[in-house]
């Protein structure tokens, strides 16, 4: 395709076993059916999909949406996605700072990274000018790459590196981008790494076309509007004032507060471990995506980045921790060595449980260097767990970490972590936004009435906001009728929501059909048996008693169902061609 | 989810939104289930093959409010668009399908969140739950509702008014439902426990509801007790408050209320600067006619008087400040705590009502009643005038 409207027209092949360079131009078919970020992505990977993680075959994707670049409210997100070594399943990661608006204003609808460097290296691109170059920086901290290509990049520039955990052959490896973002889960660090590449960095001076400005400028301030009556994105409590650990207090009080390997769901020291507290402490700043408005994002006085909720969540009530510099300290050095918060805590959840050993404050960051060298412990709780002989204790979903949102009390979230394509994640179908957090309306969080159809839904609208691409969060406030506005004004694509769910839905029926392709089935999509059997925390008038293993199975059935998949979780011609993904 | 389709649709019934039995609710899981049967039925089931939804919300309005929409509809080429702010940020506009079948009506709702249907209905539909179509649907009532009368007032000022208005607002004045006079009695204060003020609040929610002082069951309310503000959760049915109440302590010591009302700073800021103990807020609709009423057509805020409004106006006395909701730059975070502080009551634009009390909350709805009364017959008296 041509340049046009909303994308460049332009996909980057960067093999680096022959340092070849490709321009790719894809019909705009292409672009109608994916429309960008994790729906352009998955189309790229999907070849390969069954490739491991160590052959040089299997790309490594960073894409763009055709909102990157302009106006539209938090659409400066892009996605990194491959095959993940954490649970060979597909992986994708929604990821901040000014990665996707950089690569966007260089010319690149996408990236397509291909082979092995013989040598440690880096990617460089300056608009049209693409180099691969030799570093030194291999094992280096993130923080020590960040501070090497800052005096060398132009002002601007996004960066994106590895740490030592990548290098060294953790499962848990992160991408660090920006000193403060990470594309966290999955373990695509290492991915990076078995292609001997350490950081990209990526710098742009061209602007996004765009069809309609004064369509994007009124859309622009619908959603602006939404956002400013959104308690929790811009209320007094809400993400922008806080933090994501703005959630902290609030599952404290549902009692969904993961504790102890999630043998509890309340933690009784909570209350002084939450966002108002940290905020006293440590008095931060705010910090956002290129494009967002809302500023999530809180980083301390010293620079460091303070901790999301997950990371709050699981560094403290997860592993039997009350000190909050602690916290700071074991996350910032998850982010040096380059290593995902939530399955690192989980991971020492896990190994506390099988060990019956509390952590002091030296033994906890000694596990996490020990993570980062990439032994045992390195490969995630599902791995270190079966080397224990006691596999129940991994707290994941097909090998993932869970996040901190107990399902035993949200059941909408139970069935999300089960179903999910990447393992246990709970940004999929994000049903803490209904059953947590009220919006668009409340649903009873103990039920699983209706809870199969409305996941099924969000995961194919969260599918289409990684693709526009543009913030989850967002859309606690503003919804796929402004979005599709703002994509019709940028893109002049006319097309309803409703349409655009399609394309959600064939994003993320894709990513069953490689999921299949890798093996996975219905036995896959469940939860650690400990949900079913074991009672959380009730107390303070409500109840948590264990999820019914036959309720969770109706509504697993009833998902497979409405999501066009057979009775095993696995795709079905039917829908396979329906979606156009038989060709 | 048939509990829920049944819950919704008798929830219409009793605001008068809709005749009793009238409405069609559908909620599809892995099976459709509807509240009743009816043979309109077969063509709203396509409707779930044509969207990704969960819910459908389908009834006649009751009189007036059936005159006020097929009226409108017919005035309109495409889509109505609501002139109060609530309507505006959360609705836009409100399409309108001339053509009962499913591909026609599917077409409307991949645009909007509800869709008039002239002679026939209302129709609106939901991702997560039936309660997304109640909510649709009455918000679009009261949208006309107020876009109706307002609009007629200005006509009848500009002189530019027809005969099939006319007749049109006859026939609605007809039926339009009495005004209540004469408060509840409610629980006494100030209260000095958790439990008082929560039943308190519970009772006093269920009452504004109940006199239709609201737009679906939107609203909310607040009591402070000591230095901690409880306040009803964003988007919870004030007439269903019991554990929809957040306790949001004033020292900033915790984030609970991420899940409290979207004016949770602007009740607080209220309390800080004044020692009342209660605050109510509802959507009376003449309240939210009469803010906006205003006669300089040459201002150059015009079209965006909801935060823009420079001028001190008043009805009877109430203050009538701008703001939008919530806490953005134009939010009615700033401009509504020292009218009220004031006061006892304002009037945001387009938007509200908000009173507060000393005590307990016989005070805050006696305000809110009579305001809306006064209001309701200051628009009559207005338009007397102009006859």
């Amino acid at each position: 395709m041509k340049e046009c409207f909303g994308w460049t027209g332009t996909i980057l092949h960067i093999d680096l076993t022959n340092k070849k360079v490709i321009h790719d131009h894809p019909a705009p078919e292409i672009y109608r059916k994916y429309i960008g970020g994790k729906g352009m992505a998955g189309h790229y990977l999907a070849p390969y999909a069954t490739r491991e993680w160590t052959d040089p075959a299997l790309p490594l994707l960073i894409f763009t949406g055709p909102l990157n670049g302009t106006i539209a409210p938090t659409s400066g997100r892009g996605t990194i996605m491959s095959r993940s070594p954490l649970t060979g399943a597909i992986c994708d990661t929604s990821v901040g700072g000014r990665l996707a608006t950089q690569l966007k204003r260089a010319g690149y609808d996408g990236l397509v990274i291909t082979g092995k460097s013989d040598t440690p290296c880096g990617i460089e691109i300056l608009d049209e000018d693409i180099r691969i170059t030799p570093t030194a920086l291999h094992g280096a901290t993130s923080g020590k790459v960040f501070t090497y290509l800052e005096s060398s990049m132009p002002k601007g520039a996004s960066m994106a590196c590895t740490g030592p955990a990548a290098e060294n052959g953790s499962r848990l490896a992160a991408v660090m981008i920006d000193r403060h973002h990470a594309a966290g889960r999955g373990g695509l660090g290492l991915v990076w790494a078995a292609k001997n590449l350490k950081y990209l960095t990526v710098k742009g001076t061209g602007k996004t076309r765009v069809h309609d400005k004064e369509a994007l400028k009124e859309t622009r301030e619908d959603i602006f509007r939404l956002t400013a009556a959104s308690p929790v994105l811009l209320g007094q409590h809400g993400f922008s004032c806080w933090g994501t650990g703005a959630i902290f207090d609030l599952m404290d009080s549902r009692r969904m507060m993961p504790t102890d390997n999630f043998q509890k769901t309340r933690f009784e020291n909570a209350h002084e471990l939450n966002a108002a507290a940290y905020t006293k402490e440590f008095t931060p700043k705010k910090h956002g995506c290129s494009g967002c408005h809302i500023m999530c994002k809180k980083i301390a006085q010293d620079g460091r980045s303070m901790p999301e909720y997950e990371t709050m969540s699981h560094f403290t009530a997860l592993i039997g921790n009350r000190d909050m510099e602690l916290v700071l300290k074991a996350n910032d050095l998850c982010n040096q060595l380059g290593m995902d918060t939530i399955s690192a805590g989980s991971t020492l959840a896990c190994r506390r449980e099988i060990t019956g050993q509390d952590y002091t404050p030296a033994s906890l960051l000694d596990a996490l260097h020990e993570m980062a060298q990439g032994g045992d412990l390195g490969q995630g709780s599902l791995d270190f767990a079966d080397t224990c002989g006691q596999p129940e204790t991994s707290m994941s979903v097909k090998g993932m970490e869970l996040p901190a949102y107990d399902p035993r009390g949200a059941y909408g979230m139970a069935l999300a972590y089960a179903t999910s394509t990447r393992g246990g994640c709970h940004l999929r179908a994000y049903p803490i936004s209904h059953e947590v957090l009220r919006k668009p309306v409340a649903t009873n969080r103990f039920s699983f009435s209706g809870k199969a159809r409305i996941v099924k839904i969000a995961e194919d609208m969260n599918a289409v906001v990684d693709s526009l691409t543009a913030c989850k969060f967002t859309f606690l406030a503003a919804s796929l009728e402004e979005y599709t506005k703002a994509f019709t004004a940028v893109t002049g694509v006319q097309i309803s929501g409703q349409d655009l769910l399609k394309t959600g839905e064939r994003v993320y029926y894709n990513e069953r059909i490689m999921n299949a392709a890798n093996g996975f089935t219905a036995s896959d999509d469940d939860l650690p048996a400990r949900f079913f059997t074991e009672h959380g925390t009730s107390g303070g008038g409500v109840d948590i008693p264990p999820i019914d293993r036959e309720e969770f199975l109706t509504a697993r059935a009833n998902y497979y169902r409405i999501r066009g998949l057979d009775e095993n979780g696995n795709p079905t011609q039917e829908a396979t061609k329906r979606l156009g993904l038989d060709q | 989810m048939k509990r829920l389709c049944d819950k919704y649709a008798a929830k219409l019934a009793t605001q008068g939104l809709t005749a009793p039995n009238d409405p069609i609710i559908g909620g599809l899981d892995a099976e459709l289930v509807w509240n009743r049967q009816d043979p309109r039925i077969e063509e709203f089931s396509k409707l779930f093959d044509m969207l990704s939804i969960n819910s459908l919300v389908f009834s006649k309005p009751a009189e007036p409010f059936a005159t006020i929409l097929d009226f409108l509809a017919g005035r309109t080429e495409s889509a109505i668009r609501p002139e109060d702010t609530e309507t505006r940020t959360f609705l836009h506009d409100i399409p309108i399908c001339r053509e009962f079948s499913a591909s026609a009506m599917a077409a409307s709702l991949k645009q909007r969140k509800a869709v008039i249907i002239p002679g026939e209905g209302i129709i609106s539909c939901g991702t997560v739950s039936p309660e997304q179509g109640f909510v649709f649907y009455s918000s679009t009532i009261f949208a006309c509702f107020v876009l109706f009368f307002s609009d007629y007032l200005n006509r009848l000022r500009n002189k530019t008014l027809d005969d099939e208005y006319r007749e049109a607002f006859q026939q609605t004045i007809k039926n339009l439902p009495d005004q209540h006079i004469t408060p509840p009695e409610q629980a006494l204060g100030p209260f000095s426990d958790e439990d008082t003020v929560l039943a308190a609040m519970a009772e006093s929610g269920r009452h504004v509801v109940g006199y239709g002082l609201v737009d679906s069951f939107f609203g909310n309310i607040s009591y402070r007790l000591n230095d901690t503000v409880y306040i009803s959760q964003t988007g919870s049915s004030l007439d269903e408050l019991e554990g929809c109440i957040d306790p949001c302590p004033m020292d900033g010591s915790a984030t609970t209320g991420l899940t409290a009302s979207s004016e949770l700073s602007a009740h607080e800021d209220v309390y800080r600067r004044s020692d009342y103990r209660c605050i109510l807020h509802g959507h009376p609709k003449f309240s939210v006619i009469m803010s906006m009423d205003c006669d300089k057509v040459d201002c150059p805020n015009r079209g965006e008087c909801h935060i823009k409004c420079t001028e001190c106006r008043t009805v009877n006395g109430i203050p009538i400040v701008p703001g939008e909701v919530g806490t953005g730059p134009t939010g009615l975070c700033n401009t509504l705590p020292p009218a009220m502080a004031s006061s006892g009551a304002a009037i945001v634009h387009g938007h509200g009502l908000f009173t507060a009390g000393a005590n307990d909350f016989n005070e805050a709805f006696e305000r809110l009643l009579d305001i809306e009364n006064q209001c309701r017959k200051r628009y009559f008296d207005m338009v007397k005038s102009y006859e």
